[in-house]
C-alpha cells in the first residue's frame, strides 16, 4: 500500500538478493531485508564505539572529540584499542554499514524495477571513502595514513595532509574534483531556481510546464537539457566529484611525494619547447 | 574507430603514468597520530654529490708552531699549529678548487700576497664558517660545517642567489615578479624574489617573516593584508624543497604561528634563517668591492646563500654526517688574529623570546 493517495505502490515482494523472504518485511514506511538488518547492527555497533572511545579521551566537547588512526609504528597491523585500534574497528563497521545500505537500495531498486542509479552515486561517496581509510592507508604502508574522526581534527588533518604537498591547489585531480562539486551546487541551484520558477507563478497566473522551460531556454541558449537529462546531469556532476576527490587524495603519496606545483613542472619540461 | 581508442587510452595512460613518481616510498610520522603531519618520500633520490669526502691524509698533530708564526698574513688560521695548517689549506682546495688547485686563490710566487681575489674572499669564508661553528650551534648543533657543506667540489655553490632587478613598469607582459615557475618558489605562481624580501641580512630592508595579523579588521595601526603572506609563503616552499621536506616538518597548519603545537625542528628553522641573515648580511655583502662583477648578480651583490645553499635537499646536510669534526682549525674564535681583520664578525645572536620548548611530537619512522 501507499502512504499517499497518488504515491504508486511500493511494498513489493522479492527481488531480495539474501535471505528471500525472511527478512522481506517493512517497519512503518521502512523497508528492512538483510541488509537493512547489517546496516542497523554494524552502524549500532561503531556509534557506540565511537562513545565508548570517546569516553576514554580527554573531552566530551562534540567538536573536539576525535577518535585518531594509530602511530605509523603498526604499520598495516591491528594496534591496542586505545593506540588506535578503536580507530580500525569503527572504520570496519562503517564501511559495512555504507555497503549493506547500499547493497539495501540495490534491493529496493529490483522490487521497483528501476535502475540503479541511486545506490551506483551513492557507491561513489563509498568509494571516496574506502580510498581514504583504506586504499591510500595499504598504499603508503599504514593504516595511520587514514583520517581520524572527529568534526575539528578531520578538518586540522586534511589541512595539514595539503601542505605535506606544499600547496594543494595544484594538484590536478583536486582542481577537476573541486571544479565538479561547485558546479554541482551551481547545477542544483539553478534546477531550484528553475522549478521553483515554473511552478510559482504569479496571482492568476498558470503553472508553467516543461515545454514551457524547454522551450524558453531553447530560445535563450539554444538548448534545453529536459526534465530527465537535468537529474542525469546531476548524477554525472555529483558522482564525478566523488570520483576525483578519491583520485586526487589517492595519488598524493602513493604516486607524488614533491610539492604539486612542482608536478607541472612536466608540462614546461615537454621536448616541444624546452 | 576501436583501434583509435585503444591508442589514444594506451597514450593518455602512459603520459599520466609519466607524470607519477612510481618508485617505493618511506614515511615519517612528524606529529601525534591523527594530525595528518608526516612526510612521504621517495625511497631512493637521486642527490647531487651527496658523498662526503675523505681527509686529505691523517688529522696531524694540533701541537707545535702556530701557523702564523711559521707563514706570514695568516689572518684567521694563525692560532692553529703549522701542520693543522698545510692539512686545512689541501683540505679546502679539494673542496672548493680541486681542478684549480692552490693558485686559484694563491699567487705561487707569493703564498702571502692577497693580490688574487678569491684569497680575500676565502678569508672571509674561514671566518664565517668559523662564526657558524662557534655561535650558531642552534642550528648546527656540534655538527657544525666546512667549505664542502656549501661548496660541493665547487668554486661557486651550486644553489645561490641575488638581488632581483627592479620590475618594469606597464601591463603588456609585465608578469609582477611572479607567475614564473622557479625553484625558488616551488614551481608555483608565488613571488620569484621572496629570499630578497627576508634574507639580505640588512636589518634595514629585511621585511618580518611572521605575517600574522593580530586584529579582525584593518586600521590604520593593522595594515597586514593577504598580499603580504604570498611573498612568505613563497619562502615557506623554499625552505621546504630545500629540506626536501613538507610544511608539516614544522608546523601543525591547525595553526602555524602557535609554538607549542610546532615541532621542535621549527626553532632548529628559526635560527637557521637568522643565521643565513648574519652569513648574507656580515660575510658575504661585505664582500661587494672584492668580487668582480661575473661573480655577482644583476644589482651588482655578491651571491648569498640561501637554505638551498647548504642543505641541497636534505633535512640535514649531507645526512647529518659530521664532517667538520676532522677539521679543528674550523672550530677555533672567529676574531683569532686581530691583524687587519677588515669587519668584525656577528656577535653572538641574542637568545630570541619566541621559540620556547616546543612539544615534542611523537616521532616515529617506517619504510614500506
Amino acid at each position: 500500500m501507499a502512504l499517499l493517495s497518488f504515491e504508486r505502490k511500493y511494498r513489493v515482494r522479492g527481488g531480495t538478493l539474501i535471505g528471500g523472504d525472511l527478512f522481506d518485511f517493512w517497519v512503518g514506511p521502512f523497508y528492512v531485508g538483510f541488509f537493512g538488518v547489517v546496516t542497523a547492527i554494524f552502524a549500532s555497533l561503531g556509534t557506540a564505539l565511537i562513545f565508548y572511545a570517546a569516553s576514554q579521551g580527554p573531552t566530551w566537547n562534540p567538536w573536539l572529540i576525535s577518535i585518531e588512526p594509530p602511530d605509523l609504528k603498526y604499520g598495516l597491523g591491528l594496534a591496542p584499542l586505545a593506540q588506535g585500534g578503536f580507530w580500525q574497528i569503527i572504520t570496519v563497521c562503517a564501511l559495512v554499514s555504507f555497503s549493506s545500505w547500499a547493497l539495501r537500495e540495490v534491493e529496493i531498486c529490483r522490487k521497483l524495477g528501476m535502475g540503479y542509479h541511486v545506490p551506483a552515486a551513492f557507491s561513489m561517496a563509498i568509494f571516496a571513502y574506502f580510498t581514504l581509510v583504506v586504499i591510500r592507508p595499504v598504499l603508503l604502508g599504514g593504516w595511520h595514513f587514514g583520517f581520524p574522526y572527529g568534526i575539528f581534527s578531520h578538518l586540522d588533518w586534511v589541512s595539514n595532509t595539503g601542505y605535506q604537498y606544499l600547496h594543494f591547489h595544484y594538484n590536478p585531480a583536486h582542481m577537476l574534483a573541486v571544479s565538479f562539486f561547485f558546479t554541482t551546487a551551481l547545477a542544483l541551484a539553478l534546477h531550484g531556481a528553475l522549478v521553483l520558477s515554473a511552478v510559482n507563478p504569479p496571482a492568476g497566473g498558470e503553472v508553467k510546464s516543461p515545454e514551457y522551460e524547454d522551450t524558453f531556454f531553447r530560445d535563450l541558449i539554444g538548448y534545453s537539457v529536459g526534465t530527465l537529462g537535468i537529474h542525469r546531469v546531476g548524477l554525472l556532476l555529483a558522482m564525478n566529484a566523488g570520483f576525483w576527490s578519491a583520485v586526487c587524495i589517492v595519488i598524493s603519496g602513493p604516486l607524488w611525494t614533491k610539492g604539486w606545483p612542482e608536478w607541472w613542472t612536466w608540462w614546461l619540461n615537454l621536448p616541444i619547447w624546452s | 574507430m576501436k583501434r583509435t581508442i585503444a591508442i589514444a587510452a594506451l597514450a593518455s595512460a602512459a603520459l599520466t603514468l609519466s607524470g607519477c613518481e612510481l618508485g617505493p616510498k618511506q614515511s615519517v610520522q612528524n606529529g601525534h597520530r591523527g594530525t595528518g603531519m608526516d612526510t612521504v618520500t621517495l625511497k631512493k633520490v637521486a642527490m647531487a654529490k651527496d658523498d662526503v669526502p675523505a681527509p686529505p691524509y691523517e688529522s696531524p698533530s694540533t701541537e707545535g708552531p702556530r701557523a702564523r708564526e711559521v707563514y706570514q698574513n695568516v689572518q684567521v688560521l694563525g692560532d692553529v699549529s703549522e701542520e693543522q695548517f698545510t692539512y686545512t689549506m689541501a683540505a679546502i682546495t679539494a673542496w672548493v678548487a680541486p681542478e684549480k688547485g692552490c693558485n686559484y686563490c694563491h699567487n705561487p710566487e707569493n703564498m702571502a700576497s692577497d693580490e688574487i681575489y678569491t684569497k680575500v674572499a676565502a678569508r672571509k669564508m674561514l671566518q664565517m664558517t668559523r662564526n657558524i661553528n662557534q655561535n650558531w650551534t642552534k642550528h648546527v648543533a656540534t655538527t657544525g660545517v666546512t667549505c664542502w657543506t656549501c661548496h660541493r667540489g665547487n668554486a661557486i655553490p651550486a644553489n645561490y642567489w641575488a638581488l632581483p632587478e627592479p620590475g618594469t613598469n606597464g601591463i603588456i607582459g609585465n608578469r609582477h615578479g611572479q607567475n614564473q615557475p622557479l625553484p625558488a618558489s616551488a614551481y608555483s605562481s608565488l613571488p620569484n624574489a621572496s629570499l630578497a624580501l627576508y634574507l639580505t641580512g640588512d636589518p634595514k630592508t629585511d621585511k618580518s617573516i611572521r605575517v600574522v595579523s593580530d586584529g579582525m579588521h584593518p586600521t590604520t595601526a593593522n595594515k597586514l593584508s593577504v598580499k603580504e603572506t604570498e611573498p612568505q609563503y613563497a619562502l615557506m616552499n623554499h625552505i621546504s624543497t630545500s629540506l626536501g621536506v613538507n610544511c608539516t616538518f614544522c608546523h601543525n597548519a591547525q595553526a602555524f604561528k602557535p609554538w607549542n603545537i610546532s615541532t621542535p625542528k621549527r626553532a632548529t628553522a628559526w635560527y637557521g634563517l637568522r643565521m643565513v641573515r648574519d652569513i648574507n648580511g656580515q660575510y658575504i655583502s661585505t664582500l661587494k668591492d672584492v668580487f668582480p662583477a661575473h661573480r655577482k648578480g644583476p644589482m651588482g651583490d655578491p651571491f648569498k646563500v640561501s637554505c638551498a645553499t647548504c642543505h641541497q635537499g636534505k633535512s640535514k646536510p649531507m645526512g647529518g654526517y659530521k664532517m667538520a669534526k676532522d677539521y679543528p682549525a674550523l672550530w677555533g674564535s672567529p676574531t683569532a688574529t686581530p691583524a687587519a681583520v677588515p669587519a668584525a664578525p656577528a656577535a653572538a645572536p641574542a637568545a630570541p623570546a619566541e621559540p620556547a620548548a616546543p612539544v615534542a611530537g611523537a616521532v616515529t619512522t617506517a619504510t614500506h
